[in-house]
C-alpha cells in the first residue's frame, strides 16, 4: 500500500481517487496515526467496529432470510421436499444481486461524495447497505431497488453531511420510497414470494391456490368476526409460525428467532439502547393488548392478540435494528424510553387503525425519527431550567 | 457497556430521573453534612508501569530549569528579566499584561539564559543555568494575603471556573475546591508528592478561607484520613474521574452562572501554607516517573521545571519508541527528553509512541489484548482490571457523534455531555451557558475523549469554547 501511495496524492496521477485510496488503506489497516493533543491514548473501538458488529448481528436474519425465500419458493411450485441446503442456495441466488446492487449503489455515491469534499469515506453505509435488502420484498425489480437506493443516500444522508447527520434512517427512505413510488409492487400477492427461477434455478409451475399475501395483508382483507390466516399453499399458520419464520414477507422480517439472536449481540456490545429496544416491544405490547381488548370487525387487525402482532411483520424487525438507529434516534436516556414507546404505540395504532397501511413499523419509525430532536430538546430543557433555578435561588 | 449490576441500576436511576424530571426536584442536591458522595460513572484505566514501593529517589542538580508560559492559561506573559541577567528563587521573570500584579517566579537562582520563542513570537519557554546558589526571596507575609500570593508566584498555580485559567485577582471567590487525590491512570499518591509539607496544609486552608466568602472544600478518597480545621472535607468513591476537583464541586456545590471558584489540589494548598509560615516559597517537588517504558518506576524529588534530562536520568529504556508525558496519560502534555518539568503535574508517565505500525485489519480483531472498555471487542471476557499496555495511537478515524451515551458515561456531572460539545461545536454561547460549561474544564472531558467511538478532539473542543466565552464576556 505505502508503495502506490504517492500517485493518490494530491498531484499524483490518480488523485481523484484519493478518498478511495484512504477508505481501502485503514480498511486493511488500522490507522497508524498517534494523538497529537488531548488524551494521549484512545480506546480500541472505532465506528468500523461498531458497524461491522452491526452487520454480524444481522448475519442471522439475512441466513435466514435466504433460507425462508427458498423455503417459500419451492412450496409454492409444489416442490416443498426439497433438501435445506436447496432452498438456501435458492434464496442465496435470488438475494446476491439485490445485496450487490445496493452496495453497489450506496458506496458508490458515497465514494464520490467523499471525494468531493475531500473527506475519509465512512462507514455508515455498511449497515445501510446490508439493511436495505432485508427490507426490500424479494421480487421488486433491482433497477427500483437501485433508484430508491440512490434517492435515500443522497437526498437522506449526503445533503445533511453524511453519517452520523441524517434526520431519517436511510434503510427506511429506502424502503418507503419504494411504497409510495411503486405502491403496486410493494404488497399483495406477487410481492413477497419470489416465483420465477433466480438466476436458472427453481424453475417450475406454481400450485394451485397459491397466495402470495404476508398474514398482515390477509388480516387486514379479512371479513367477518374470526381471524383466518394461512400459509402461501393455503394451510392455517399459528403464532409458532411467525416466530420461527415460515411465512411470506420481507427477507429479514419474518423470523423472530433470528431477529433476537441479532438483539441479543446488539444488547451485549451494548451498540443498540436497551432503552429503545425494550420501550418499542412494551409499547408495541401494551397497544396491541389495548385495540385487542376492544375488537372490532371493522378493523380485523385488532382481533390478533398482542404477541402475535409482535411476531408479525416488520415490528420486531423494525424494533431492534431500525429504531434503534443512534444517529436518528433519541440521545438523551429519558427520550429514548419516550421515543421507544411512542413506536411501539404508533405501529400498532397505523396497523389496527389505517386501513391503507397494513404495516405501520416503517412509518412508526419515521415519525418518530422526525420528533426524537423535540424530545431531547425536551429532556435537555429540563436540565437547562433546573440549572437556571439554581443559579437564581443564590441571588 | 453496560453490565449486569448497571443495566439493572441503568433502569432505576433513569425512573428516578423521570420522576425527578416530573416533581421537579434536583437529583444531585448533596448535602453539606453528607460525608461520601458516590459516583458511579467513569472509568479507571489500568496501565502497566504502576509505582510499586513508595521511596523517593534524589534527583541530581538540574542543569537547566526553564518556566513555561503556557502552563498558566490566561496569562498573557510581560517578560521582567531579559536574556543574560541573574534571577534569584522567587523573583518574578513575567507579569500578566492585563493584571501587572500576577507574578510568574524563577524556580531557581541563576542566570536567564534564554527567552525561547516560537511563532508570532510567542513565548515557549524562559530558561534559566542554576548557578547553585541556595539564595530566595523571603516575602513579609503580615500584609494583606492576595498581595503576597500574588507577589510570590503561588497566585499563578490557582484556577478558577469559569474558564479554567489562573483567576482574576480583585475577585473573592464564592468557595475554594480542593482536592486531595488524583485518581487519573498512573497517577501518584498526593500524600507522597506532600512529603514534609503536609504540616503545611492547615495553615494554607486558613489562608484560603480568608480570600473566600464561602468555604474550603476539599475532596478526599475513601479511606484516605485528612481532618482540617475550616475546612469541608468530602469523602469521594468511585473510579476516575472522582479526583478531578470540577467533578468533586459539581457533585458537592456546582458553579453557577456568576459564580466564581478556585481550585486546585492540596500540595499548592500545602505551599501557600509553607509561604506563610515561612515567608518563602518551596519550589522543591516531588514526581512520580511512570509508565511502561520506565525502567524502574518510583518518586523522584527534583525542582519545579527541571530539565527532564537529569530527571529522568538511566529510567528511560528507549527514547526514540517512547513519548514522554507531562502528568497523565489523558491530560498531560507530550514532551521532548530534551525539555523540562512543567510546574502543574506532579507526573511524568512514559509510554510507547506506537508498538504495532500496521496493524492488519485492526477493527475485525477477536484478539482479547486488544484493549477496549465496550464489549465489541473481548477483553472485557478476560479482566478490565488487569494492568495493559497502551500506545498512543488514535486507532480510528474522526466522525460524527454516532453512538449515544459515550460522554455522560465518563461524567458524572449533571451535565449533558454531548449536547454541551454540540453546542461548542456550533458556537451558541447561549446554549453553552444553559448547557453548563461554567462547570467544566477540558480534564473533565479527558474520559471520555479516550472512550470516544468517533475521535473527536473533545480537550481541545472544550477549551476553545471557554477561551471563546472568556473573549465574549471581557
Amino acid at each position: 500500500m505505502n508503495k502506490i501511495e504517492p500517485s493518490f496524492r494530491p498531484g499524483g496521477k490518480l488523485a481523484k481517487l484519493e478518498s478511495v485510496y484512504d477508505g481501502m488503506e485503514t480498511f486493511l489497516f488500522t490507522p497508524n496515526a498517534t494523538s497529537r493533543s488531548g488524551a494521549h491514548i484512545h480506546d480500541g473501538n472505532d465506528l468500523k467496529r461498531t458497524m461491522i458488529t452491526v452487520v454480524v448481528a444481522l448475519i442471522p436474519a439475512l441466513l435466514f432470510g435466504m433460507y425462508n425465500i427458498g423455503y417459500q419458493h419451492y412450496l409454492a411450485i409444489g416442490q416443498s421436499h426439497e433438501g435445506w441446503f436447496t432452498m438456501f442456495l435458492y434464496g442465496l441466488l435470488a438475494m446476491l444481486p439485490v445485496i450487490i446492487v445496493s452496495y453497489a449503489v450506496g458506496l458508490g455515491i458515497e465514494f464520490i461524495s467523499a471525494q468531493i469534499h475531500h473527506k475519509e469515506i465512512q462507514e455508515g453505509f455498511l449497515v445501510t447497505g446490508i439493511l436495505i435488502p432485508l427490507i426490500v420484498p424479494i421480487n421488486t425489480p433491482l433497477w427500483m431497488t437501485a433508484v430508491a437506493t440512490a434517492f435515500a443516500v443522497i437526498f437522506a444522508k449526503e445533503v445533511f453531511g453524511g453519517t452520523g447527520m441524517n434526520i431519517f434512517n436511510v434503510a427506511l427512505i429506502t424502503r418507503a420510497f419504494l411504497f409510495f413510488a411503486y405502491p403496486s409492487r410493494m404488497s399483495g400477492d406477487e410481492a413477497f414470494v419470489k416465483l420465477d427461477s433466480a438466476l436458472g434455478m427453481g424453475k417450475g409451475a406454481v400450485v394451485d391456490g397459491f397466495t402470495g399475501a404476508t398474514p398482515l395483508g390477509q388480516v387486514a382483507t379479512n371479513v367477518g368476526d374470526q381471524l383466518h390466516m394461512t400459509n402461501i399453499v393455503g394451510e392455517p399458520i399459528s403464532c409458532l409460525d411467525a416466530f420461527i419464520g415460515f411465512i411470506p414477507g420481507s427477507p429479514g422480517e419474518t423470523s423472530m428467532i433470528a431477529i433476537l439472536l441479532g438483539a441479543a449481540l446488539l444488547l451485549i456490545t451494548g451498540i443498540a439502547s436497551w432503552r429503545i429496544m425494550c420501550s418499542v416491544f412494551v409499547g408495541g405490547l401494551g397497544m396491541a393488548a389495548l385495540v385487542h381488548a376492544l375488537p372490532s370487525a371493522t378493523y380485523p387487525a385488532s382481533m390478533l392478540d398482542p404477541w402475535t402482532q409482535l411476531c408479525l411483520g416488520g415490528f420486531a424487525f423494525g424494533a431492534v435494528f431500525m429504531a434503534t438507529d443512534p444517529v436518528t434516534g433519541a440521545r438523551t436516556n429519558v427520550g429514548q424510553y419516550i421515543y421507544g414507546l411512542l413506536i411501539g404505540v404508533f405501529a400498532i395504532l397505523i396497523r389496527v387503525y389505517n386501513s391503507g397501511y397494513t404495516e405501520g413499523m416503517m412509518l412508526a419509525i419515521l415519525l418518530m425519527n422526525a420528533f426524537a430532536p423535540l424530545i431531547d430538546h425536551c429532556v435537555v430543557s429540563s436540565n437547562i431550567k433546573r440549572r437556571a433555578r439554581r443559579a437564581a435561588a443564590k441571588e | 457497556m453496560p453490565n449486569k449490576k448497571q443495566f439493572l441500576f441503568g433502569i432505576t436511576r433513569d425512573l428516578h430521573y423521570l420522576c425527578a424530571h416530573i416533581i421537579k426536584y434536583n437529583i444531585n442536591q448533596t448535602n453539606n453534612h453528607m460525608a461520601t458522595v458516590r459516583l458511579k460513572k467513569g472509568f479507571d484505566i489500568q496501565l502497566l508501569g504502576a509505582i510499586t514501593n513508595s521511596g523517593i529517589a534524589n534527583a541530581d542538580q538540574p542543569k537547566s530549569v526553564a518556566v513555561v508560559p503556557d502552563d498558566f492559561h490566561g496569562i498573557i506573559p510581560r517578560m521582567e528579566k531579559k536574556e543574560g541577567e541573574h534571577v534569584v528563587a522567587g523573583e518574578p521573570l513575567y507579569h500578566d499584561k492585563n493584571y501587572e500584579a500576577i507574578k510568574v517566579v524563577a524556580p531557581v537562582s541563576g542566570t536567564v539564559q534564554e527567552v525561547r520563542r516560537g511563532e508570532r513570537r510567542h513565548i515557549d519557554a524562559i530558561v534559566i543555568t542554576p548557578d547553585g546558589g541556595t539564595d530566595a526571596v523571603t516575602l513579609d507575609v503580615n500584609r494583606d494575603a492576595e498581595q503576597v500570593l500574588l507577589e510570590s508566584g503561588l497566585w499563578v498555580m490557582m484556577r478558577q471556573r469559569p474558564y479554567d485559567v489562573v483567576p482574576a485577582p480583585g475577585i473573592r471567590p464564592r468557595d475554594v475546591f480542593v482536592t486531595a487525590f488524583d485518581s487519573a491512570p498512573l497517577a501518584p499518591d498526593l500524600a507522597v508528592v506532600l512529603g514534609d509539607k503536609s504540616k503545611y496544609i492547615a495553615k494554607g486552608v486558613e489562608v484560603l478561607a480568608g480570600l473566600t466568602d464561602g468555604k474550603v472544600y476539599i475532596g478526599v478518597r475513601e479511606g484516605q484520613n485528612l481532618d482540617v480545621p475550616g475546612a469541608v472535607v468530602t469523602t469521594f468513591a468511585g473510579p476516575h474521574p472522582a479526583g478531578n476537583v470540577g467533578v468533586q464541586a459539581a457533585n458537592v456545590k456546582p458553579v453557577n452562572k456568576g459564580d466564581v471558584v478556585w481550585t486546585m489540589d492540596i500540595v499548592t494548598v500545602a505551599r501557600i501554607g509553607e509561604l506563610f509560615s515561612t515567608g518563602k516559597v518551596s519550589h522543591d517537588t516531588i514526581v512520580a516517573v511512570t509508565g511502561e517504558m520506565v525502567q524502574q518506576p518510583r518518586y523522584v524529588k527534583s525542582v519545579m521545571g527541571a530539565d527532564l534530562e537529569t530527571v529522568l536520568k538511566n529510567e528511560l529504556t528507549n527514547v526514540v519508541l517512547s513519548r514522554i508525558i507531562n502528568g497523565n496519560v489523558l491530560t498531560g502534555v507530550k514532551t521532548e527528553v530534551t525539555q523540562w518539568l512543567r510546574a502543574p503535574y506532579r507526573h511524568i508517565t512514559i509510554i510507547p509512541e506506537n508498538n504495532k505500525p500496521d496493524e492488519f485489519m485492526g477493527w475485525a480483531s477477536l484478539c482479547p489484548s486488544r484493549f477496549s472498555i465496550y464489549r465489541t471487542f473481548t477483553t472485557w471476557l478476560g479482566s478490565l482490571k488487569k494492568p495493559v499496555s497502551f500506545d498512543c495511537r488514535i486507532k480510528g478515524g474522526e466522525r460524527a457523534i454516532v453512538r449515544t451515551g459515550e460522554y455522560d458515561a465518563m461524567l458524572p456531572m449533571d451535565i449533558y455531555g454531548e449536547f454541551l460539545i454540540k453546542a461548542i461545536i456550533s458556537g451558541d454561547i447561549d446554549k453553552m451557558e444553559q448547557l453548563g460549561i461554567y462547570e467544566v474544564a477540558p480534564e473533565d472531558f479527558a474520559l471520555a475523549e479516550f472512550a470516544d467511538t468517533s475521535k473527536l478532539e473533545l480537550q481541545r473542543i472544550v477549551r476553545e469554547g471557554l477561551d471563546r466565552l472568556r473573549a465574549e464576556m471581557s
